[in-house]
């Protein structure tokens, strides 16, 4: 299950979905909404995507985990659009039949979220607004 | 040849549109359709950016021959996850 959406994300569905009756463990990772970023108050949040090829990014990720460790299935959503603060904007669940594997191909899949797949962010602060990753709009604190 | 060009993210934001359709000569690479724009819209020039070229789907280098009706997005620095 490789998608993006404009909805809430529901863990159980991710759960339900990696279920394996060869699996001895499920690692998930939450990534959640903060109110604050590098000193500023952060009131909203903003994702962009390119459904079809993020999913496409996701799938990738996916399979590039089937070959690096012995697990059983994956799933990861992410959300597009608004998204509130304490609320997922990506979650991670990965069978395996040992927890290492487990552990290991849910890391490596949120540290690759964030090189190739086409999704952006953006924050919305009191008095400005940033593309994250883009050296544009307001300036943080501290930054140039 | 014509290709359909999406914007995204900042880039939609400095083009003022998601998606449009843009006449290129046959021959023109990725790479050369990114100043062809950035001429159009002299907004896109964003000090500092850098950028992946998607054609269809896939990453590609900046010299990737460009073919009629190819879907190109110019990706900024992704930022999913959290």
């Amino acid at each position: 299950m490789f998608r993006v959406t404009n909805d809430p994300i529901d863990l159980q569905d991710l759960l339900d979905y990696v279920g394996d009756p060869a699996a001895g463990a499920i690692a998930t990772f939450i990534g959640t909404t903060r109110n604050n970023n590098e000193g500023r108050k952060v009131i909203a949040l903003d994702y962009d995507g390119y459904p079809e090829m993020a999913e496409k990014e996701l799938r990738r990720i996916g399979a590039d985990a089937q070959t690096k460790w012995p697990i059983c299935k994956m799933a990861i959503v992410h959300r597009l659009g608004p998204v509130q603060i304490t609320e997922a904007s990506v979650i991670i669940a990965v069978s395996a039949g040992h927890r290492d594997a487990a552990f290991a191909a849910c890391r490596f899949a949120i540290e690759e979220i964030k090189k190739t797949v086409p999704i952006w962010k953006k924050e919305v602060y009191e008095g400005g607004e940033v593309w994250i990753g883009t050296q544009t709009g307001q300036p943080l604190p501290g930054r140039s | 040849m014509k290709v359909r060009v999406k914007f995204f993210a900042i880039l939609r934001e400095k083009v003022g549109a998601a998606e449009m359709t843009r006449e290129i000569s046959e021959g023109s690479t990725v790479a050369d359709l990114w100043q062809a724009l950035q001429k159009d819209y002299p907004k896109l020039d964003v000090p500092g950016i850098r950028l992946l070229y998607a054609v269809n789907q896939n990453y590609v280098k900046p010299d990737h021959a460009l073919k009629d009706q190819d879907e190109v997005v110019f990706v900024p620095p992704v930022s999913g996850g959290n």
